[in-house]
């Protein structure tokens, strides 16, 4: 159905900028992001909160709310510059081409209607089919999220569903018009752990199936070692490292995503003794007080003076990029703080 | 796609799913609500075949106190007209003014509020203002003004009870509307490509179906209960008998014969109380996960 050859991108974001504006002033949210997915590739954006991940995803769909302002050279799908896009073009690419699913899926379903009904819904929106075609379709995709006895569960309404079950339908629906580009911002965060991996290797099994490229918004780094192809951390609303997943996670560069590593809880060693968990100092400025240079400088335990002049621009790095002036010469300027990174 | 078809939804898999009336059936209260008011319906239907008879004629000879003659089962008042056939015949005048009534206040109430709802900013500040400079007038004494300006007839004091009773039914769709319009569902649907009116049709108001339902019936309930206190004040009707004009009628042999206020008394405190049960009942009934809690 795509008319993009395997290996170029079906989405790309061009220096793509974000602020919102509060009375004069605009605050900056994202700045010059830029980034591709390619068919069938997951992409995770990971940070913590705050960093502009979320609003990124809603600005690819055209869904940042006001006072929101999108602006940047462009966000590509399949070709296509989606920035400037009047809302009725948009709408059709909604769903049809671009979908998103949600991170809760006990509030995203309409509880008066059955979720068969729901799925007919999101396939009617985008294509003339008769009624009995899309029940068709919908007890397929119900079929194919892997929910049982589909149809049955057709006929049931969301609250007699568990919100693993629920996401499944969400997926079912984002699914239903076969997109090029499914965005999931933190699809699993409200469920819980082995449902989280089983919604996660439904996505994957989709991706793999249907040749989707996904964007996988997550603040969970297992999440990313386990699903994500490349990753995209941010920082602030920038970008500061973007590489393959398993560089970023045999090699992280900048300090932030080192930093981000070691606050992973993990198992004691062989003495099975507990260690605090290793924190990144501070907290995410605010967009009202950013610092002038890099964001990250004043939490950071590398930083130099000169890191705090002028914002470090994205050099290349192996399988992707960097925007840390120091990145080459952490490991031999490494801190005593973080002395457990990478270990 | 409506409430009701979908509480007749088909059976799925634990328990039977059952229809609207079956679920409300099964509330004690709600049940005693749905016989009352199918009692009071079954009289104002009936009236014209029981009591051919213009009500406001002198029939028999007047105080003829409640089953003093069988002829006259509820009594006759100090002109001689038949009790039982002005509860009868006044039963349809209650009933016409609490529907028409509340369906105006339906109208203007939930445009106002689902327009409020939707589209906030200015639009919402315009009708909300509107809305608040109804509400700083209490309805009653709104009502009786126009009613006493207009002259009292069955249209004009049905036109006033619905033109000073819906600024809270407006206030509750705008919340309901607000909560649905920035809930994820609503972004879940742009998201997928739905366009306003659809978002508007298939995911807003069936939401706010069940708030409408049951705030109605409370609404018919008290536009029965302002029709009756105009009534009695004199503001009704002339040509035709209502419940409230006949307890104004009895006030003033209150303390001899004293049925004359009370039978149309009772008969406006079971109207009221049917309503009110009924809207309870409806609020959980139409809860789709009101099975859980039955």
């Amino acid at each position: 159905m795509s008319h993009v050859p395997a290996n170029d991108p079906v989405l790309s974001v061009e220096h793509l900028a974000i602020g919102f504006r509060s009375g004069a002033r605009t605050l900056r949210a994202v700045h010059d992001l830029s980034f591709q997915v390619a068919r069938g590739e997951t992409l995770a954006i990971v940070g913590e909160s705050g960093c502009g991940k979320s609003v990124t995803a809603l600005s690819l769909l055209g869904l940042v709310p006001p006072p929101g302002v999108v602006d940047g050279t462009a966000i590509r799908l399949e070709g296509r510059n989606l920035l400037g896009l009047p809302e009725a073009e948009l709408r059709r690419l909604r769903g049809a081409r671009i979908a998103m699913i949600f991170q809760e899926p006990m509030t995203a379903l309409n509880p008066v209607l059955t979720i068969g009904e729901q799925i007919v819904e999101a396939i009617r929106e985008h294509e003339t089919v008769s009624a009995k075609a899309a029940r068709g379709r919908a007890i397929e995709l119900l079929n194919r999220v892997r929910i049982p006895d589909a149809e049955r569960r057709f006929a049931d309404f969301p609250h007699r569903l568990s919100g693993g079950m629920r996401q499944r339908v969400m997926i079912a629906m984002a699914l239903a018009c076969a997109p090029a580009v499914l965005v999931a911002d933190e699809p699993t965060t409200a469920l819980d752990v082995t449902i989280q991996a089983q919604i996660l290797e439904l996505i994957d099994t989709l991706k793999r199936e249907n040749g989707t490229a996904v964007v996988l918004i997550t603040h969970d780094l297992g999440v990313v070692a386990e699903h994500a192809d490349r990753v995209l951390v941010m920082y602030s609303g920038r970008k500061v490292e973007e590489r393959a997943v398993a560089d970023l996670f045999a090699d992280p560069l900048h300090p932030y995503t080192r930093g981000l590593i070691a606050a992973r809880p993990r198992l004691g060693g062989a003495d099975r003794t507990r260690t605090r968990l290793t924190e990144i100092p501070g907290t995410v400025p605010s967009l009202a007080a950013m610092p002038g240079g890099c964001a990250f400088a004043p939490r950071c335990g590398f930083a130099l003076p000169a890191c705090a002049a002028a914002t470090p621009p994205l050099m290349p790095a192996r399988s992707g990029g960097v925007a840390c002036l120091r990145a080459g010469e952490l490991d031999a300027a490494e801190p005593a703080r973080l002395r457990a990174v990478g270990a | 796609m409506s409430l009701l078809d979908v509480a007749a939804a088909p059976p799925s898999l634990a328990t039977p799913r059952n229809g609207l009336l079956t679920r409300l059936l099964r509330r004690p209260s709600a049940l005693v609500g749905l016989l009352l008011l199918a009692l009071i319906v079954a009289m104002a239907a009936s009236a014209p075949l029981l009591f051919p008879d213009d009500p406001l004629d002198m029939v028999a000879q007047p105080f003829l106190w409640p089953g003093a003659d069988p002829a006259y089962p509820l009594g006759t008042d100090m002109l001689g007209r038949d009790l039982a056939s002005g509860i009868f015949h006044g039963a349809r005048v209650s009933l016409l003014i609490g529907a028409v009534a509340t369906l105006v206040s339906l109208v203007i109430g939930t445009g106002t509020g689902a327009l409020a709802g939707y589209y906030g900013g200015r639009v919402d500040a315009v009708l909300m203002r509107l809305t608040e400079l109804f509400q700083t007038i209490p309805p009653f004494l709104f009502a009786l003004a126009i009613v006493a300006i207009l002259q009292p007839s069955i249209p004009t004091i049905t036109l006033a009870i619905g033109i000073t009773a819906w600024p809270s039914l407006a206030r509750l769709l705008r919340a309901e509307v607000l909560k649905l319009r920035h809930g994820e569902l609503v972004q879940a649907s742009i998201a997928l490509g739905a366009s306003d009116a659809r978002i508007i049709a298939l995911h807003i108001l069936p939401n706010t179906l069940a708030p409408i339902i049951v705030s109605s019936s409370i609404l018919v309930a008290s536009a029965i209960l302002t029709e009756s206190s105009l009534a009695f004040l004199g503001l009704g009707d002339p040509n035709v008998v209502s419940w409230g004009g006949m307890v104004g009628a009895g006030r003033e042999v209150l303390r001899t014969d004293w049925y004359v206020a009370t039978v149309p008394g009772l008969a406006i405190v079971a109207a009221v109380l049917a309503l009110n049960l009924l809207g309870d009942g409806l609020n959980d009934a139409l809860d789709p996960k009101g099975e859980r809690r039955a």
